[in-house]
C-alpha cells in the first residue's frame, strides 16, 4: 500500500499559471539605492525612508538563521528584485474600471472576485500583486463603521500618526533576519484599523500573488484593534509555477488593546515545487501580536504550499487575563519542509494559551513542530494547553515536535499532549471495505484529523480549506 | 453467489488456507467453526482482497466475475460486506458522513441517485434504533471511543445501510454479552431476505442459537473438513472438535 501510496504522489498546484503582465521591476540587487528608489516609488515620508535605512544596516549586521529543521541552498540576496509593479497600476487607478482587464483575469482565473456584487457576502478583500495593493473592495462601507482598511503605502500617507506609533513595536526592526529585511524592503500589505467599542462589520481579507519571476515578496500587515473592538481577517496567498526559488519575508504585526479581539485566519497555498523539488517559495514569516489586558488575539493557519516554511505566528500576553490561541494545520508533500509553530509569551497574570497543532506529512517532505511557551515571572495563574498531533502518509515523510517550554512562575500551569499516528494500512482497508476509493479515503481521514483546526476558521473559509486540502492530496494515495 | 475451489493462501509466509472449496446460494447462512489458527478470519480477508493476504492458487466465482481479479472497493460495491473483528477508529470523520459517502458511493455503482442529507439520516437513525444505539453515535468519530459492543453494533448497522449481497461476519459475537448478542443476532436475521447470503465465522455454538445457518463447515488446517446442518454445530459444542479427530496441537501453533 506504502507502494501505491508513494506512486502516485504527483501534484496538481492549480495556482500555478504565470501570467503576462507589463510590469516595472527592478533590477536585482540590494543597497541603500534601492530602498531609496522603493521609498520614493511609494512617496514615502522622510522618517519612514529614515526607518528602513536603519533596518537595512541593524540588516547587514545579522546573520541567516539556521536552526530551522529545513535544507534549503544558500540565497544570493543580490538575485533578487526587491521591487515589481504591473506598469497600469503607474497611474494609479482610482476603480476597478481601470485596472488592466490583464491584471482582473488573473483573480477570476484564481476564482477571487474583485467586483463587489460578486463577492461573498460581507468579505472585504485587499488585493496585493508582486509588490503593489492593486484593490481594496467596500473601503466606503467600512468607513461608515469608522474602520480603516487600505494598503499599508497609503496608510502611511494618509494616517501617519497611526502608523509610526505602532509600526515595529510588536516586531521590532531588528527582531530576526528576515523581519529586518522585511522593514527594510517591504513594498506593500494591508493596514487596518479598528476604533473603540467597534465590532469590524465585515470579514476583512488580502489576497497575495506573486506573479514576476525573481522577485521577492516582502509584505508587512499591520492590523490595530483599540479597546474594545473585534476584527477577524483572513490572508490568501498564491504563486506560479517557476523553476526558480522565490524569497517571500513578510511581517503581520498585531496590537489587541485592553478588551479587543483579533482573529488571523491564514490559508497559505504558495507554489511548492515540483516533485524532485525544484523551484517553490521560501516562506520566510514573522507573525506576532500583542494582547493588553483582558484582549484576545487568535491565529489560525492552514499551510499547504511553500517549499520552505518558517514561520511562527505568537502571541506576547502581556496584560492581565489575555488570551492568545494558535490552530495550525500544516500539510507537506512532495520535498516541502514546514518548520512552524508558535510562541506563547506569558507576561500578565491568569493569561491563558491553547495550541493546537496538526502536522500532516506525504512523500518525501518534512513537518516540524516548533513552539516555546513563557512563563514569565508576574505571570500568576497562567495557563497553557498543547496539543500537537501529527499524521503520516507513507514511510518517507518525517514528522518531528520540538517543545520549549520555559516556567518562571510556580504558580502557573503547562499542559502538553502529542500523538503521532499514520494513516493506517487498517483504516485504509476499513474505508475500501465500504467502497471508496483510496483518495477519498485518505482525504477524509485527513479532514478528520484536522477537525478541531477548521472549525476555529471563518466559515465561508473552512470549506475552502478542506477543497484546498482534498486538491492538496489529489493523487497523493494509488 | 460465491463459489471458492480450491483456495490456497498464505500471510507473511506462512500457508493459512490450504484447499478450501466452499460454495454459497443466494439466500443460504453458512456458518464457519473451527479451532484457533484454522483459518477463519483468513477466509474473510482474502474474500474482501486485503493486501498481505496472498493467493497461491484456486479460483473463487462471485456472481459470475472472478472475485480474486477485482480490487478492495470493487468487491465491496458488488456487495460483498465484512463485518470486521476488530472494528478501527477513524478519529474526527463521524460516522455520518463515512456512511453517507459509503452509502453514496454503492448508490452510484449501482446507478441510483445519491440519498439527499435529509434521506439518509431517515435511513440511517432507522438502523440506529434496531440495533439499539443511541443517536448520537452518528454525530460520533467512526469507532471512536466506541466499547467493544458498540462497536460490533456499528458493524452491523453498516451492513443494514449498505444492502449487501453477501455478508461476511468475522466473530461478530466475540466480547458481547447476551443482550449484545441479541441485538447483533437480530440485525442479521432482519436482513435475511432470501436472497442476502451470510457467511457467519464464529469460534461459538452460542451465536448460532439465535442466528440458524442452514450449513455449518468445520474449518481445519485451511480446510474444510466437515460439514452439515445446524446439528453439527451443537456436537462441536458438546464434543469439541476433538470428535473430529484433528491434532489440536495446531492450536497452540497459530
Amino acid at each position: 500500500m506504502t507502494e501505491q501510496i508513494h506512486e502516485a504522489l504527483s501534484r496538481k498546484y492549480e495556482a500555478g499559471f504565470v501570467s503576462d503582465i507589463e510590469s516595472e521591476t527592478f533590477m536585482a540587487g540590494l543597497d541603500e539605492s534601492v530602498i531609496r528608489r522603493i521609498s520614493a516609488m511609494k512617496n514615502e515620508p522622510e522618517w519612514m525612508l529614515e526607518w528602513r535605512l536603519r533596518a537595512y544596516q541593524n540588516w547587514l549586521t545579522m546573520e541567516e538563521p539556521d536552526w530551522a529543521h529545513v535544507q534549503y541552498p544558500k540565497i544570493d540576496y543580490q538575485a533578487i528584485s526587491y521591487y515589481s509593479s504591473p506598469k497600469s497600476m503607474k497611474d494609479k487607478p482610482k476603480s476597478l474600471d481601470e485596472v488592466d482587464p490583464e491584471l482582473l483575469r488573473v483573480y477570476e482565473k484564481l476564482g477571487i472576485p474583485l467586483y463587489e456584487q460578486e463577492m461573498l457576502a460581507g468579505v472585504a478583500v485587499d488585493v496585493v500583486f508582486d509588490s503593489v495593493s492593486v484593490v481594496t473592495t467596500f473601503r466606503e462601507k467600512l468607513k461608515e463603521a469608522g474602520v480603516i482598511f487600505c494598503p499599508i503605502s497609503e496608510a502611511i500617507q494618509e494616517y501617519p500618526e497611526l502608523v509610526k506609533k505602532y509600526l515595529g513595536t510588536v516586531v521590532p526592526r531588528s527582531d530576526n533576519y528576515f523581519a529586518a529585511l522585511n522593514s527594510a524592503v517591504f513594498t506593500d500589505g494591508s493596514f487596518v484599523y479598528i476604533p473603540k467599542g467597534v465590532r469590524c462589520p465585515m470579514e476583512l481579507s488580502t489576497y497575495f500573488r506573486i506573479n514576476e519571476q525573481n522577485t521577492g515578496q516582502f509584505e508587512r500587515t499591520l492590523i490595530i484593534a483599540d479597546e474594545g473592538s473585534h476584527v477577524s481577517y483572513l490572508e490568501g496567498c498564491t504563486a506560479p509555477q517557476r523553476d526558480e526559488n522565490q524569497l517571500h519575508a513578510a511581517v503581520v504585526e498585531l496590537v489587541a488593546r485592553d478588551d479587543a479581539q483579533i482573529k488571523y485566519s491564514t490559508v497559505q497555498n504558495w507554489y511548492p515545487g515540483d516533485e524532485d523539488g525544484k523551484g517553490g517559495i521560501y516562506n520566510f514569516v514573522t507573525k506576532r501580536g500583542i494582547c493588553h489586558t483582558n484582549a484576545k488575539i487568535s491565529w489560525t493557519q492552514v499551510e499547504t504550499g511553500s517549499a520552505v516554511t518558517w514561520k511562527y505566528p505568537s502571541c506576547i500576553l502581556k496584560g492581565d487575563n489575555s488570551v492568545g490561541e494558535f490552530y495550525s494545520v500544516a500539510l507537506t508533500r512532495g520535498r516541502q519542509q514546514a518548520d512552524t509553530g508558535t510562541k506563547m509569551i506569558h507576561l500578565g497574570k491568569n493569561t491563558k494559551s491553547t495550541i493546537i497543532s496538526k502536522g500532516i506529512s506525504a512523500g518525501n517532505s518534512n513537518n516540524t513542530y516548533r513552539g516555546l511557551v513563557h512563563m514569565g515571572p508576574k505571570a500568576d495563574g497562567a495557563r497553557n494547553f498543547t496539543e500537537c498531533d501529527s499524521l503520516l502518509i507513507g514511510d518517507r515523510c518525517g514528522a518531528h515536535t520540538f517543545p520549549y517550554i520555559e516556567s518562571r512562575n510556580p504558580t502557573a500551569k503547562v499542559e502538553h499532549e502529542a500523538t503521532t499516528s499514520k494513516v493506517g494500512d487498517d483504516q485504509l482497508f476499513l474505508c475500501k471495505q465500504r467502497g471508496l476509493d483510496a483518495e477519498k479515503a485518505v482525504s477524509m481521514i485527513v479532514n478528520g484529523f484536522c477537525k478541531e483546526v477548521f472549525k476555529e476558521l471563518p466559515m465561508e473559509f473552512a470549506v475552502e480549506a478542506g477543497k484546498l486540502l482534498e486538491i492538496s492530496l489529489e493523487g497523493s494515495v494509488g | 453467489m460465491l463459489t471458492i475451489k480450491n483456495l490456497h493462501a498464505r500471510v507473511e509466509q506462512q500457508n493459512i488456507l490450504n484447499g478450501l472449496n466452499l460454495t454459497i446460494k443466494p439466500g443460504e447462512v453458512h456458518a464457519i467453526m473451527g479451532p484457533n489458527g484454522a483459518g477463519k478470519s483468513t477466509l474473510g480477508y482474502v474474500l474482501s482482497g486485503r493486501e498481505g493476504y496472498e493467493v497461491l492458487d484456486g479460483q473463487v466465482d462471485f456472481q459470475g466475475h472472478d472475485l480474486l481479479d477485482m480490487d478492495i472497493e470493487e468487491r465491496a460495491r458488488d456487495g460483498l460486506f465484512l463485518a470486521f473483528q476488530y472494528p478501527v477508529e477513524i478519529p474526527g470523520v463521524s460516522n455520518m458522513e463515512f456512511m453517507k459517502e459509503s452509502v453514496n458511493t454503492m448508490r452510484q455503482h449501482r446507478g441510483e441517485e445519491p440519498l439527499t442529507a435529509a434521506e439518509f439520516l431517515k435511513k440511517a437513525k432507522e438502523a440506529c434504533k434496531q440495533v439499539q444505539l443511541p443517536l448520537d453515535f452518528l454525530k460520533r468519530g467512526v469507532n471512536e471511543g466506541f466499547s467493544g459492543g458498540e462497536k460490533k453494533r456499528n458493524e452491523i448497522m453498516q451492513m443494514i445501510l449498505l444492502e449487501p449481497k453477501l455478508c461476511i461476519l468475522d466473530e461478530s459475537d466475540s466480547g458481547l454479552d447476551v443482550d449484545a448478542l441479541q441485538v447483533v443476532a437480530n440485525g442479521v436475521n432482519s436482513q435475511r431476505d432470501g436472497k442476502r447470503s451470510f457467511v457467519v465465522i464464529t469460534h461459538y455454538q452460542r451465536l448460532l442459537d439465535y442466528i440458524e445457518p442452514d450449513f455449518v463447515h468445520i474449518l481445519a488446517n485451511g480446510k474444510v473438513v466437515k460439514s452439515g446442518d445446524a446439528s453439527l454445530a451443537k456436537q462441536v459444542e458438546k464434543e469439541g472438535y476433538a470428535f473430529l479427530g484433528l491434532d489440536t496441537s495446531e492450536e497452540a501453533n497459530a
